[in-house]
Formats: structure tokens, sequence, C-alpha cells
């Protein structure tokens, strides 16, 4: 003998609303998503296109004011015109030295974090990567150009180690030097190095930490010496977290507007000319122009990376 | 027999725990030794010891006669089968059996056609291409055996190698196991904390506590005579009762629980208690009575029948005399701190 079944007790609008989420798992998503899909998509990237649009557009010399006539001749003054392509070339060789500088200090330094620290000294290494990202980037500049400067501390510490020759050597350099380290390029070099190291240290130890000690173990196990598993093992888990780390180092120098400003000698950055041109000279095609620069050589870097194989350890 | 592992008074030591606290043994050439222990026992640190991973605080290893202690893993002719595989996760199922003649310099053909014979010989021929990811655990076991197994070693290590195995894939890894070592005649040393597993497939096995060997023996002499309560009832289950039998003098026994017999009502004999059912379990093949004898717990293990001992009835259980094994009065303390 079967009884009908109790009618569920009714429920009020709240337990309802929990319902529908739990039975209707995708709108629940969507409500989720909405919010940020409209502000990367809209706000974000619409205005990215937007930019990007303007660099097919030209200024009127004469007038200064934007002709909104679809042309190549904003892009193409980034190749012809001397200026620029001298802009390109500063800028995309500073951001590779950086970029292969932050590579060399950072490895060790992960390296050490991710296989010889037991957790409560990781959290303190932690603290120390990521400290100097807790004052200002404009102190930080500054305080760079002080050290480097040539009353700074690094000309004073030279001088007591009777090594101011080196310094001499290196300001001596053609194109790297200049009257102090703190108005040169080697200086704005140093001063990028140490402004973007955590930025390479942290998804380098994030690759490193995923290594798990016994295949390090395994591989000596199996005969190899300490650089055949460094060569065969740790370096090709590691690359993914090099190429995330070398990403942001080269994008961050690429874009960056205040070193070039503060250190240094006077050329102009990529970042400086769209800071000039959007601003000042009102020249936003151009502006637009050469932020497409960073965008390209990004995507060529990254396909680079990929066709390397960088990610089969994905 | 020669010998191919001398451990003499090793010790380990991690701060202030004794991981491996004064262990001394040897172990024949061809011989499949077992290494049993509850976790924190020193069986793997042992191990490990042996492969080279860790470096020992004192005593001596000499493996195949020569001094082992201060050479890395790679000076040694040793491999090991890790617990968790440690496959290259960023190599497919050929480089990484192949890895080991790649960092000797073999030529690319050569190696590939000898690891292709160990991917035969652990069955796993057609799988070269996979990457560790795409295979299932069994499939990644093998893989490891076969890695570790191409260069030949004289000593094979494994670290618990089917412990993320199921039982039944489980069962048969330990058969095919056991196959491969007698056929290859590699000696073999297994940490294991499944004491069945121990049993089943050594020569001889030496059960861990507390960082020390309580007892080393082969698998029938663990069983039959285990000689401290931990051993008896680590090695599988037993009752340990406290007595005095005429011809052993006083102290504690150990009884199988599948050496006693139960009826019903109390009877008396010689060597019997009566207590109370508390529980029944049946197991199929066979079934689990759990009695109250005056406070204490004695179980009794026999074959099963179609009868039904009612819980809470008065049972008799009763055994032979030759069944009591007399236990040593000591067991292993627990580790003590290391005097620095």
């Amino acid at each position: 003998m079967t009884q009908p079944p109790i009618a569920a007790e009714p429920r009020g609008w709240w337990r309802r609303l929990s319902d529908l989420f739990y039975l209707r798992p995708r709108f629940l998503l969507l409500l989720l998503l909405l919010p940020p899909l409209l502000w990367m998509g809209i706000i974000y990237l619409g205005s990215l296109f937007n930019l990007l649009l303007y660099s097919f557009y030209s200024i009127n010399d004469f007038t200064g004011q934007v002709e909104y006539n679809f042309t190549l001749s904003t892009l193409k003054s980034l190749f012809t015109s001397p200026a620029n392509t001298d802009i390109v070339t500063r800028t995309v060789l500073m951001a590779l030295a950086v970029t292969a500088a932050c590579g060399l200090l950072a490895f060790p330094i992960a390296f050490y974090m991710a296989f010889y620290t037991r957790a409560n000294a990781r959290t303190v290494w932690y603290m120390l990567v990521l400290l100097p990202l807790w004052s200002s980037y404009l102190v930080r500049v500054y305080a760079g150009r002080l050290i480097l400067a040539q009353e700074g501390v690094v000309s004073w510490l030279l001088a007591q180690l009777h090594l101011s020759w080196l310094l001499d050597v290196i300001l001596a350099t053609p194109v790297l030097g200049g009257p102090s380290l703190s108005s040169s390029y080697f200086g704005m070099f140093l001063v990028f190095t140490y402004i973007w190291l955590p930025y390479m240290i942290l998804p380098l130890l994030a690759s490193l930490e995923r290594v798990p000690k016994s295949l390090i173990q395994a591989s000596a196990d199996l005969g190899a010496k300490p650089g055949q598993t460094f060569r065969k093992i740790i370096w090709p888990l590691a690359i993914p977290g090099v190429a995330a780390g070398s990403i942001f180092t080269f994008s961050l120098t690429l874009g960056d507007y205040i070193i070039p400003q503060v250190v240094g000698q006077p050329g102009f950055f990529i970042g400086q000319m769209v800071y000039v041109q959007q601003g000042t000279a009102g020249n936003i095609p151009l502006a637009a122009a050469f932020s497409l620069v960073p965008i390209v050589v990004i995507t060529l870097y990254l396909l680079l990376v990929r066709r390397l194989g960088a990610f089969n350890a994905l | 027999m020669q010998t191919a592992v001398q451990l003499n008074n090793l010790s380990c030591v991690f701060g202030s725990v004794r991981a491996v606290d004064g262990v001394s043994l040897e172990i024949g050439t061809g011989e499949f030794f077992s290494m049993l222990g509850p976790s924190g026992s020193g069986k793997t640190t042992c191990l490990r010891l042996i492969g080279g991973f860790e470096v020992p605080t004192g005593g001596y290893i000499v493996l195949f006669g020569q001094d082992a202690a201060k050479l890395p893993p790679y000076a040694r002719d040793v491999n090991t089968v890790f617990q968790d595989y440690a496959l290259f996760p960023h190599m497919n199922v050929l480089d990484n059996v192949a890895y080991a003649l790649m960092v000797r310099g073999v030529a690319r053909s050569e190696r590939y056609r000898r690891a292709g014979e160990m991917l035969e010989l652990v069955k796993l021929a057609g799988l070269e291409k996979r990457r560790p990811a795409q295979l299932s655990g069994g499939q990644r076991q093998r893989v490891a055996l076969a890695r570790a197994l191409i260069n030949r070693p004289k000593l094979l290590l494994l670290d618990e190698p089917l412990g993320a195995l199921d039982l039944k894939l489980r069962e048969e890894m330990q058969i095919e196991l056991k196959a491969l070592q007698r056929s290859l005649g590699i000696t073999f040393v297994y940490v294991t904390h499944d004491q069945s597993e121990a049993l089943s497939m050594s020569d001889r096995v030496a059960v861990f506590n507390y960082g020390k060997i309580e007892q080393l023996d082969t698998p029938k002499g663990l069983y039959e005579y285990p000689r401290t309560e931990f051993v008896a009832r680590f090695v599988g289950s037993a009752n340990v009762l406290e007595g005095r039998l005429i011809s052993q003098g006083v102290g504690q026994f150990a009884l199988r629980p599948e050496r006693v017999r139960i009826t019903v009502g109390s009877e008396p004999k010689a060597n019997h208690l009566v207590g109370r059912l508390l529980d029944v379990h049946y197991l199929g093949s066979q079934t689990r009575y759990e009695v109250e004898v005056e406070g204490a717990r004695v179980t009794a293990l026999t074959t099963s029948d179609a009868t039904a001992l009612p819980i809470g009835s008065t049972v008799t259980l009763s055994w032979d005399a030759a069944s009591l094994r007399r236990l040593e009065d000591t067991t292993n303390s627990p580790r003590q701190k290391a005097s620095v």
C-alpha cells in the first residue's frame, strides 16, 4: 500500500532563491560573471580597440586636428622616421637587457626558496621579495636615482673599495655611460632591474614550487649528475615560470614612462612618447601607434616561446 | 651468498627525532627483503639512506663490499622506485624509461631500443608516446619500474610502490613483482606498511618500530613466533594474554585469533576462558567473534558455517597450549630526544 507523498512545506522567497541557484547553476554563473565581463569587454577591451583604431588615423600637421580617414601613414612613420625607430629600438633593447638581468638574478633566489627553505623561512623570504612593493613606486625610483647619483652611495662604496676606476670605465663606455650612473643608460638599467625583479621571482617560484623534490632525487638516482638534472629536469619545468616572469618584466619595461624621465640619458622611450603625444602634443594617432608596439612585440615573443616548446610542460 | 647490503649500527637523526636508531642488518644478493612498520617507524628513512638521499649521522652502509655512506645517489649501483613514482612530467614514457641511458650518453637508437625492451617486460608496449599524466596509476607504476630497471641495477629499492593502487591491482602487481625479481635475480629492498604484502612477497622481513628493528625473520617466523607484543599485533592480529604457563613461566603470551575455538555455554577444559559474546562480524569465508572476558576483549576467527551464535550469550574460548607464544617483556619505547 503506497501513501500519497506529503506536500513539501511552503518555502520563503530567500529559500526559493537558493533553490533557484542550486537547480540552475548556469544562471548563478552568469550572474557572477556578468559584472567582470562587462568591465573587461566594454571598458577595457573597448577602450583598447578604440585606441588601436586611432593608430589608423592621422593628424593634420597644419591644424593639429585628428583626421578621421583610414590611413597607414601614422603606423608607417614608426618605421620611417629615424627618431621613432630610435625610440622603438632603444626601448626594446632596454626591455631585453632588463629581462635577462632579472632572470639571472631571480633564478637562484627562486631556486633557493623552492628547494631549500622550510615553510617558516619561506614566508620570511616571500616578505623580503614583496617588501619593496609595499612602498611607492615613485619613492623607489627616486631612491634609485639618489643611490646612483654622483655623490651617491654606490660611487662612495666603490671609492672605499678602490674600485672607482671600474665606475669610470662603465661611465666612459659609449652608449651605456654618461656623466654619472644616475644619468646613464646603465643606471637606468639598474633601476629597471631593481624595480621589476619581484615580478620575475614570483612566477618563477610558482613554477619551481610545483616541481616535486622526488623528481630531482629520481634524476640523481638514475645516474644524472647535478648539472644534468638541472638541464634535463629543473630547467624544462621552470620555463613556464621564466616565460611568465619575462613577459612581466619585458612588458613593464616597454610601457614604463617614469623611470626614463627620472634616471638616465634624455633619449625618449615608448612610454614617454605615448605620454607626450597623447597629452601636450595632442597627437593621439601617433600615441596609439606607439602603444601598438609593445602589444605586437609581446605577441611575437609569446609565439616564439610557444614555438620553442616552453609550454609543453604545462 | 654474497652480501648486497650491510648496515652497521646505522643512525639518522633529524633535529630531535631519531628516525633511524642503530639499525644493523645484512641483505644477501638476490634476496627479496622487506622493511615493514607503521608510518614514522624509520623504514622509509632507512631505504633513503641506502639510496643515498639522506646522509647518515652514524654507522656504516656497505653496498656490495664498498663503503657507500658518503656516495651521492648517482654514484651508487642502486635504483629506486619512488612512492609517488616521480615520473618526469615533461617527457613521454619512452624518454622517461630511457633517462638513465641518456644521462650516460648512450646513443639515441640504442637507448630507445633498450627502453622498448623494458616496456615490453613490464607489458606497456604501445604506450611509448604517452605522457605520464595520460596514464593510469598502475601504468605509471610500471613505467617507474621499467625506468629503475633499465640499467640492470644490482639492487632495487622500492618505497611503498603499490600504496596508491587499488586492492585488485595491488594483488596482481605483487605477483608480477615477485616473478620479475626471481627472473632478473636482482636484490629487492621493499618498504611497506602492509603486513600481508610483506609476508606474501618477501624472503625475509625486518619489522621497524621507533627507528629500531623489532624483529628480523622469515615471514613464517614472524607470524608464528613473534617476539614482542608490537610484532604480534602488527603482523597479523593477536590476542595478548597475561598469565602463567607451566612450561614457559609467567608473562605475556600472544594467541592468534584463528587458533581460538569458540563453543556455546561454559564447559571447563584445559586452556580456556569463559566470556560473553559482544559482537559477530561475518566476513564471508571467515567469521570474527569479539568476546568479553573479565573486562578484556578476546578475538576469535573461525571458518564460517551456517550456525549463528546469538550476541550476549555465554561462550567458551579454548586453544591448544602449543598455540601460545611467550612475548619478550620489553617493546621499544617511544623515541627519545637526541642528546646533543
